[in-house]
């Protein structure tokens, strides 16, 4: 039995059509047709040096000669902003951080949703191949494209105005969102030419996981959306927008499960509706990266559905499986909430609300924004379910190169036995020789480097 | 002496004279002070204790950001905590895990307060004192001591895969890619006494009494509350923390009130009309404009404005000492979280060329300034929007 919703999709630009409607060259493409003359702003971003491990990442851009987040991204968006370039002005739509206890952001957007004819998405399977009929972003107009994201060749970050491309050099590009949730939302579309449908692979992660971290601000989130979690376009892409208010999510407690043999931290987050995982750490920027994405492959190949948000300029990583759309299928969602028209993806799970009716705005409470996503939560069973398949996933991956280098194994067991060691001396109460401050116990120094954060 | 740390040096003995310095080292205590109106909220003073405790020089510290001292097990939660304190203008106390410079890490008790201008209710500091969570007072956070730990690690291995070895005896010749949990103290929350609350409280009390007392000795006093100051002057304060490294002339005017007087103006501002702070604020910008100013740029300026428009033009504006100067100006309107537009933003470029391009388009940099004001505006009054619609 396949499952479907309706819904009227968000239009995400301008030259996205309806499914009826001739889907031609807009003369400014970026197909064959229009690529060769074009030009189009490009941001090298700085690659850490994997010899160095994070202590030479990307993180903390200190003293960057670009300034990624203002110029590149936000003042080029609000440049777009003053060519009219967007449906509405997402600036001019009231929004209020609700009272209480986790701050859940509301925000009343008249504009956003069309009064059009909602269209069937199949919403039980997360992989589905790519159609080149439908809308894809190879279809967008150049003036909506707001610079390429590519890494640099010679470890340093630079910012071209104006360079030449052509199918062979064109990687991954910034897009504008036509129909904004916030200030700066924008479209991350890695390896763009290559027409990949909407899942996730361990090269395209970690230009996502750059892009947060060349930011350099915790505001700047960038999220992504499987299919069947609300995702609107089968097209691989990433969304982030800019908001100097803590999210929700953000601010719930987590307690740690475990932590993989490259330094990654994984916790449940508590006192949340939604149960998820958060991934922190990591020896490389690429260790967090492909631990991540070897999760969500693990999803997308269980047929799970799930949402992502890459958090506190790159640090956190939020990982959510959820079954929303399946219940509206099912007809197990209660109208009231159906009425909303609120789709939970993935900034909405983050406590951030974009709501269609006055009502719903006015009367908005934590009360019914945590009823909301509830509904959009795995059962605690499912969620232990997805863990293991989850870990199994990691451990394969990991034991894969692990086995390849015999030497790993009995690190960890050195590792393993050291902490062994430590535990039973403070156990036995030993004092840890501090000469200046007495009675502090001071921690092994941990694996990774001291990062300056 | 770096020119930053000049205006470290500088502006603290502006603000408290000489011999607060001596002052603040007779404290025991640890603590730093931080100027949240210098590019990267840098430190402009550590205390002896402190720079003990971190194992640091005073050279290694004065001028760099409080982050230095996180690390990778630091609670990213709890950096959150701070920062939204700092943005909020307001106090925060919590248990955080700093490194040494040595790399070892430790818990302490962290308390910060902010300090104000008597007359116009900035912030200029923030004073943070750290006081070092002792191991016989340590409680866990639910309260289980090292005693339990077997049990504690056991509870959590529970919801695992059987097959992840998850204890410290690690099999030889297997591999197991996931480490243990021992390393709890790491992890776990740890949570202070009262001795250590009270020791902060206490300290925090001691160093604001010197400060306000020195504040007064150069005339400049402050306050450890901030005066009743209107919604345009705290508005102001807010951006002058998160504007203020933005190396632009700008103002931002009142689009709530018929004279649209200006709210807020940059350094750089000042520096280019030559007018005192005090002798803007408050005032319609047409100040500026003079003799050879063109009416109908003028005229174009107010249609855009009440149209609620943005609109750029070239116009010949004077400074204090009557030179004028061509201003490639950019005006946007500004909404805050209501959505109604609240303010207008205008943004100086001296420009010398008389170009003949028509309309006029803004400039790199002033979309920049225009970008930041908006977030900046829209995250701040999204605070007072939730009592106006309840």
């Amino acid at each position: 039995m396949m499952l479907r919703i309706k819904r009227v999709p968000t239009v995400v630009s301008n030259y996205q059509k309806d499914e009826t409607e001739d889907g031609g060259c807009g003369r400014n493409c970026l197909r064959s047709c229009c690529l060769y003359k074009a030009k189009l702003p490009l941001y090298a971003f700085k690659v850490e040096n994997s010899d160095a491990g994070k202590g030479s990442a990307a993180f903390g851009n200190e003293n960057p000669s670009v300034d990624f987040l203002n110029s590149v991204v936000l003042a080029e968006w609000e440049d777009r902003m003053q060519k009219g370039l967007f449906r509405y002005d997402v600036t001019a739509c009231e929004t209020k951080v609700i009272p209480g206890r986790h701050g859940f952001i509301a925000q009343l957007n008249e504009g956003r949703h069309l009064k059009k004819r909602p269209t069937e998405f199949r919403v039980d399977k997360v992989l589905q191949p790519f159609d080149e009929n439908k809308f894809n972003f190879i279809k967008v107009g150049q003036e909506e494209i707001l610079f390429r994201f590519e890494p640099s060749e010679n470890n340093v970050a630079q910012y071209f105005p104006s360079a030449p491309v052509d199918a062979a050099s064109l990687q991954s590009v910034v897009a504008i969102n036509v129909s904004p949730i916030e200030y700066g939302h924008v479209l991350l579309v890695p390896r763009i030419c290559e027409r990949l449908p909407q899942m996730i692979d361990c090269e395209s992660f970690l230009v996502a996981l750059y892009m947060a971290v060349e930011a350099g601000n915790p505001y700047f989130r960038v999220g992504y959306n499987s299919l069947g979690a609300f995702a609107t376009v089968n097209h691989l892409h990433f969304q982030a927008y800019y908001l100097e208010v803590p999210f929700p999510i953000e601010r719930a407690p987590s307690k740690k499960i475990a932590t993989t043999t490259n330094g990654v931290k994984i916790s449940d987050i508590l006192n949340f509706p939604v149960r998820c995982l958060v991934f922190e750490g990591g020896n490389s920027l690429k260790d967090l990266s492909n631990t991540v994405s070897y999760s969500c492959i693990c999803l997308q190949e269980n047929n799970i559905p799930f949402n992502v948000l890459i958090a506190d300029s790159g640090r956190r990583i939020f990982l959510i499986p959820q079954c929303y759309a399946e219940k509206q299928a099912l007809g197990e969602v209660s109208s009231e909430l159906l009425d909303t028209q609120v789709n939970p993806a993935v900034w909405e799970i983050s406590g951030h609300m974009v709501l269609k009716r006055k009502e719903d705005y006015d009367g908005a409470t934590e009360e019914k924004a945590w009823r909301l996503l509830a509904e959009v939560s795995l059962s605690e069973e499912r969620l232990q379910e997805v863990k293991e398949l989850i870990f199994a996933a990691i451990c394969s991956e990991t034991k894969t190169k692990a086995i390849a280098n015999a030497t790993i194994c009995s690190e960890t067991k050195t590792k393993a036995i050291a902490n062994a060691t430590i535990c039973n001396e403070t156990k036995a109460d030993a004092t840890v020789p501090a000469p200046s401050l007495d009675n502090v116990d001071f921690l092994p120094s941990p694996q990774a480097k001291m990062v300056p954060v | 002496m770096e020119p930053q740390l000049e205006s470290i040096e500088g502006s603290f003995k502006f603000r408290y004279s000489e011999h607060v310095r001596e002052a603040l080292d007779g404290f025991p205590d640890c603590f730093t002070i931080t100027d949240p109106c210098v590019c990267g909220h840098p430190i402009v003073f550590a205390s002896r204790g402190f720079l003990k405790m971190v194992g640091y020089s005073r050279d290694e510290v004065i001028g760099k950001n409080g982050r230095m001292f996180q690390g990778p097990d630091t609670d990213r939660r709890a950096v959150m905590e701070i920062r939204e304190a700092i943005k909020d203008e307001r106090g925060v106390e919590i248990s955080l895990l700093n490194y040494r410079k040595d790399g070892k890490a430790f818990w302490m008790f962290f308390k910060m307060c902010p300090v104000f201008t008597k007359d116009d209710g900035r912030v200029i500091n923030f004073i943070s004192v750290q006081v070092p969570i002792l191991r016989k007072q340590r409680l866990w956070k639910n309260g289980i001591s090292f005693s339990d730990q077997a049990e504690f690690s056991h509870s959590l291995f529970k919801c695992c895969r059987r097959e992840l070895c998850w204890s410290t005896n690690v099999e030889p010749g297997s591999s197991f890619p996931v480490e243990s949990v021992s390393e709890n103290q790491a992890t776990a929350h740890c949570e202070a006494g009262e001795a250590e609350k009270m020791k902060t409280s206490a300290a925090i009390s001691n160093i604001l009494s010197t400060l306000i007392r020195y504040s007064e000795f150069t005339g400049r006093p402050i306050s450890r509350n901030r005066c009743c100051s209107s919604i345009g002057k705290q508005l102001a304060a807010a951006l002058n923390i998160s504007l203020g490294r933005i190396k632009q002339s700008f103002v931002l005017t009142d689009a709530l009130l018929p004279s649209m007087p200006i709210l807020y103006a940059s350094e750089l501002f000042l520096r280019l009309t030559g007018y005192s702070r005090s002798e803007v604020l408050g005032r319609n910008c047409r100040f500026l404009s003079g003799v050879g100013t063109d009416a109908t740029t003028q005229y174009q300026i107010k249609e855009c404005i009440q149209a609620q428009q943005s609109c750029t033009v070239r116009i010949l504006n004077y400074r204090k000492d009557g030179t004028s100067f061509w201003n490639f100006l950019h005006i946007s309107p500004i909404h805050n979280a209501s959505g109604k537009v609240a303010f207008f933003v205008g943004i100086q470029v001296v420009d010398g060329n008389r170009g003949t391009e028509e309309p006029l388009r803004p400039a790199a940099r002033q979309l920049n300034v225009v970008a930041a004001v908006k977030v900046a505006v829209r995250a701040w009054s999204m605070k007072f929007t939730a009592s106006a619609s309840a």
